[in-house]
């Protein structure tokens, strides 16, 4: 049902996307990239209850990757994209795969911890190895790739982005629908009595985090070339920060949620941010005020809450 | 690199771990009793420096900041406990992500408040000295901190062991649920805990306000150091609060005089390497 | 019939329309949040300033000016840069803080067609090696090394023999050092050793104990917070030698907030507030009594921006005269402005005096109080990005960095 209702929205902004300026175009498109790691956030907070907040490494790693690519060999620019979108995946996967075997060992607010130390390696390698990176000044990209169509044109990228979302999306639900994800919230609800029932649990959540990690990475492709800029900016703590944050607003479990917490929030960043000056008070209280008040998120209000 | 140096860099590594023992030590008692991790730890760091300066700007004493600036911060902790954090009742998850939420609130307000110029806030002149020992030039106001922190370091010992306060605090973080059991009234423990943790944090800002500066941004500039500490000295541990400050003190000391080149490795790769073979960190324990 | 009536009409509209529309839209990229958030403040109010004294109007065409939060941060430079020049159709964009953010909005300007008036960022290379890449940019501040060039000979010509350089470990700090090393050694001037701290290093315990006993001085670049402490640290240690400064070392932004540890410390830069001119001193008297500061050299470069932008449109009588004409005619200027003479190189970067200052306490401008001002003690007039050096020989070697000036000299 609310997969309908999704697609429903999803279809009315694309047609409409034609007739709206070339800044909320854009917009848009940052909310459907922020969203995809909003999703594997979900994956990882909602479905399997470990709350990390470093998953901007995994968008840095992706968005690093296509950015030295684009730069350093002029791959990635034509129809070799859509080689880069897989290695983005698999990079943000590998990544994730190294990090789990310090990460999983820990549940709850330790795991929120190391999570957010690893976020701050990355960071701290983005940030200091600048023959790589660029080091604080980032890299430019040379301008969007052109496969038949110019992602040039922010149209034509807004709608190559929704694509993306929306296989993400699928592939997400899917997953979440199959016994593997229906065993993730086992873990969430009582991890022990998952244990004693045989299951490999460390395996799971490991599995869990390389696949958030994965989607992270492919996020970090289209920011690169959304942005046309990559630096260390993009990997700070508060871009993991607000992505969590995205989950809890728009409700965890949910996977819309993640769509909806990146809408709020990108919206208040970027559009209330130019109209007045106080936006930075409504952000903070729109986030005290969802967590009081309603702890399943924006979702809960049409579905009754999870728990 | 003679004998002076070492001497020098182990003496600045101290100061500096000591600076961090009043940041973190806030933070893992937070941790230990109330199992949740204040993100807004930062902004009560930096709040501290600015309320001290709005009192120097007007008295014109130093000495009257600190225990002003420190007490109004551990007041504003204690309503953001009581009035925030406690009706969400036992959901560390979202008590922590309710701290974030503030932390974004308290840094518009400090800069809306106290505006965005970098500010230090001068140490007395009684201070502001170097006592020279061997040919060392020692800063009167590093050694300062080094006693400070020594000082309250044992405060906090003697009030964990010897009083009754301490036991219940102690008894809470062993076991809460046993605690109640026994009859202590954990809510009002996570309340004095919470405040202490805020009181002691935005004293650090204080005392670091001469050393860092204060201005906008420091929050989340101090937040991963702090948490270096408490995750390398195990949350919950005053002791390892210790041992870790001193630890992430010297290392970011010497790892920026010798290898200046991985300036922010130096801090955190231990800290991941720790984390592998001892999650709960060096002296935690669950 | 109806054919005919709607050419007229059209005809009509056309020559009666104000299609020689006296509007200018201004798009302004400064930091209003984050730990930058003063500077933007500082520079959005030194263009505020000029815009307020002429009403809002350049020479008949009004001026609307929209303020775009840039963060501090490239990508949301490239944001706001493109929602201005997009949605809100502006003919410019000024400002962007961070060398990074100019680097960032450069190829924007190129892309859409926009000028972009670098109004801060220093960055060397956007008006030398890269300048072919941007034809609509235009910089009306300096480059990083353009003062510190100056600065290397003037202490040769004092007599320093060895320095010891301690710089943010940067862009912008490889550049200042470099400036400074490269003119420095070429007069015969040696820098024993490099030391890089990172950018908002606060703590500078580790570093100072490792500077080398033997120098004559230590040159010194530090931005922010870090220009706060290090001679508050560097004082306490014992070390005792002259201290010679970057640009942003000692500018009006920090100035305030430091105490007697700076006294006589040396810095280069192409604005001073304590310039002994009448039109530095109603500047400076003006813009205190406005926003209650004395200036930085962030509102001065805004202010002369605006004044540059008002020049061209009195030339064209207040009509816009497009991206590429509005170009040649800015470089053109010659300008008396608030920091002295400026005028520009063919690399659209302006050619302007450099300072040597001193920090003293003492009255100025008729103030009674005494308080610490960036003493001028000398003057190179006519100062380009170049210095003394040909352009051509100049572009050839690579841009200031890390390891460009070598250190020849260093152990």
């Amino acid at each position: 049902m609310k997969i309908w209702v999704l697609l429903g929205i999803l279809a009315v902004v694309a047609a409409l996307a034609p007739f709206s300026g070339p800044f909320v175009i854009l917009l848009l498109a940052q909310v459907l990239v922020l969203g995809i790691v909003a999703m594997s956030v979900d994956l990882l907070l909602g479905y399997t209850g470990l709350p990390s907040l470093g998953q901007a490494a995994y968008l840095g790693v992706g968005a690093y990757l296509a950015a030295i690519l684009a730069t350093k060999f002029g791959f990635g620019l034509g129809w070799d994209f859509w080689i880069v979108v897989p290695l983005g995946i698999l990079m943000g996967a590998a990544t994730a795969a190294f990090f789990g075997l310090f990460a999983i060992r820990a549940s709850g607010v330790y795991f929120l911890m190391i999570t957010l130390a690893l976020g701050m390696c990355v960071w701290g390698l983005a940030y200091r190895w600048n023959s790589l990176t660029g080091g604080d000044n980032g890299l430019n990209m040379p301008g969007r790739p052109k496969f038949g169509i110019e992602l040039a044109n922010d149209l034509a990228f807004f709608y190559v982005v929704l694509g993306f979302f929306v296989a993400s999306f699928f592939a997400l639900q899917l997953l979440v629908d199959s016994p593997f994800g229906k065993s993730l919230v086992g873990i969430r609800e009582r991890e022990l009595r998952m244990r004693i029932l045989g299951y490999n649990t460390w395996l799971h959540k490991y599995i869990a985090y390389i696949i958030a990690g994965a989607f992270g990475g492919l996020a970090g492709v289209l920011w690169a070339h959304l942005n046309g800029i990559v630096s260390p900016s993009d990997l700070i703590l508060t871009t993991s920060v607000d992505v969590l944050l995205m989950v809890v607003l728009g409700g965890p479990g949910t996977l819309v949620g993640g769509l909806i917490g990146a809408t709020i929030v990108v919206f208040l960043r970027e559009y209330l941010a130019t109209m007045v000056q106080w936006w930075q008070y409504v952000l903070g209280a729109v986030y005290v005020l969802t967590i009081l008040y309603l702890p399943g998120g924006i979702m809960a209000l049409f579905k009754g809450g999870r728990r | 690199m003679d004998a002076n140096f070492w001497l020098i860099q182990t003496f600045n590594g101290v100061s500096y771990g000591a600076l961090l023992f009043l940041l973190a030590s806030g933070l893992t008692l937070i941790f230990g009793v109330m199992r949740i991790v204040n993100l807004s730890h930062g902004a009560y760091f930096l709040l501290g420096g600015y309320v001290a300066l709005t009192v120097i700007g007007a008295t014109g004493s130093w000495l009257l900041a600190l225990p002003v600036a420190a007490l109004t911060i551990a007041v504003i902790g204690l309503v953001m406990e009581r009035v925030f954090l406690r009706p969400l009742g036992f959901d560390p998850l979202r008590q922590v992500l309710l701290t974030v939420g503030f932390a974004f609130l308290f840094q518009q307000a400090a800069l809306d408040i106290w505006g965005g110029d970098n500010l230090i806030i001068q140490p007395p002149p009684s201070l502001s000295f170097s006592v020279v020992v061997g040919g060392l030039h020692l800063p009167m106001y590093r050694i300062f901190m080094i006693a400070l922190a020594a000082a309250i370091g044992l405060a906090l010992w003697f009030a964990m062991e010897r009083t009754r306060m301490g036991a219940m605090v102690r008894a809470t973080v062993d076991d809460a649920e046993m605690a109640r059991g026994v009859g202590i009234d954990t809510s009002r423990v996570s309340m004095f805990i919470f405040a202490l943790g805020a009181f002691l944090a935005a004293l650090g800002g204080v005392i670091g306000g001469a050393f860092l500066g204060v201005y906008p941004g420091l929050d989340f500039e101090v937040l991963p150091i702090a948490f270096a500490v408490v995750i390398i000295g195990g949350m919950g541990s005053l002791a390892g609060a210790a041992v870790g400050s001193m630890l992430v003190g010297l290392a970011d000391n010497f790892g920026k005089a010798l290898f200046p080149e991985l300036a922010y490795f130096s801090l955190y790769a231990p800290m991941v390497l720790i984390l592998a073979l001892k999650p709960t960190g060096l002296m935690g324990r669950e | 019939m109806n054919r005919k009536l709607l050419t007229a009409f059209s005809a009509a509209a056309l020559v009666s329309s104000p299609a020689m529309a006296q509007e200018l839209k201004i798009g302004f990229l400064a930091p209003m949040t984050g730990i930058f958030a003063q500077i933007g403040k500082d520079m959005e109010n030194g263009f505020q300033m000029y815009l307020d004294e002429q009403k809002g109007n350049f020479a008949g065409a009004k001026v609307t000016f929209i303020v775009e939060d840039e963060e501090g941060k490239p990508p949301v430079g490239v944001r706001k840069a493109e929602k201005l020049a997009r949605q809100d159709q502006v003919h410019m964009l000024v400002g962007g803080l961070l060398a990074s953010t100019g680097y960032a909005i450069a190829p924007v300007s190129s892309r859409l067609k926009t000028v972009y008036v670098l109004s801060i960022a220093a960055a060397d290379d956007l008006t030398q090696r890269d300048l072919g890449k941007y034809p609509y940019i235009v910089r009306t501040s300096w480059t990083s090394s353009q003062p510190h060039h100056p600065l290397g000979r003037w202490a040769c010509d004092n007599g320093y023999k060895t320095v010891v350089s301690i710089g943010a470990d940067y862009a912008f700090g490889h550049e200042v050092v470099g400036g400074f090393q490269k003119a420095f050694e070429d007069c015969g001037g040696k820098v024993i050793q490099k030391i890089w701290p990172p950018l908002g290093t606060k703590d500078f315990g580790p570093y100072i104990p490792t500077i080398k006993r033997d120098a004559d001085a230590i040159f010194s670049l530090m931005v922010g917070p870090m220009a706060l402490q290090f001679p508050k640290q560097l004082q306490e240690s014992g070390i005792k030698k002259p201290i010679i400064g970057g640009g942003t070392s000692y500018d009006e932004f920090v100035l305030p907030a430091m105490g007697d540890e700076v006294l006589g410390h040396v810095s280069a830069l192409q604005y001073s507030a304590a310039i002994d001119t009448p039109k530095n001193r109603e500047f400076v008297r003006k813009y205190r009594e406005k926003y209650g500061k004395v200036p930085s050299y962030y509102s001065e470069s805004n202010y002369t921006t605006a004044q540059m932008i008002h020049e061209v449109m009195k030339r064209t009588k207040g009509k816009w005269p497009g991206p590429a004409k509005f170009i040649s005619m800015i470089t053109q200027l010659k300008l008396d402005a608030v920091r002295g003479p400026v005028r520009f190189d063919d690399m659209r970067n302006p050619i302007q005096n450099i300072y040597i200052k001193k920090v003293e306490r003492k009255r100025m401008h008729g103030y009674d109080k005494e308080e610490l001002w960036n003493t001028v003690t000398k003057t190179y007039p006519d100062v380009s990005q170049f210095f003394t050096y040909s352009k051509a020989e100049f572009l050839k070697q690579p841009v200031y960095s890390r390891e460009f000036p070598p250190c020849k000299y260093c152990n």
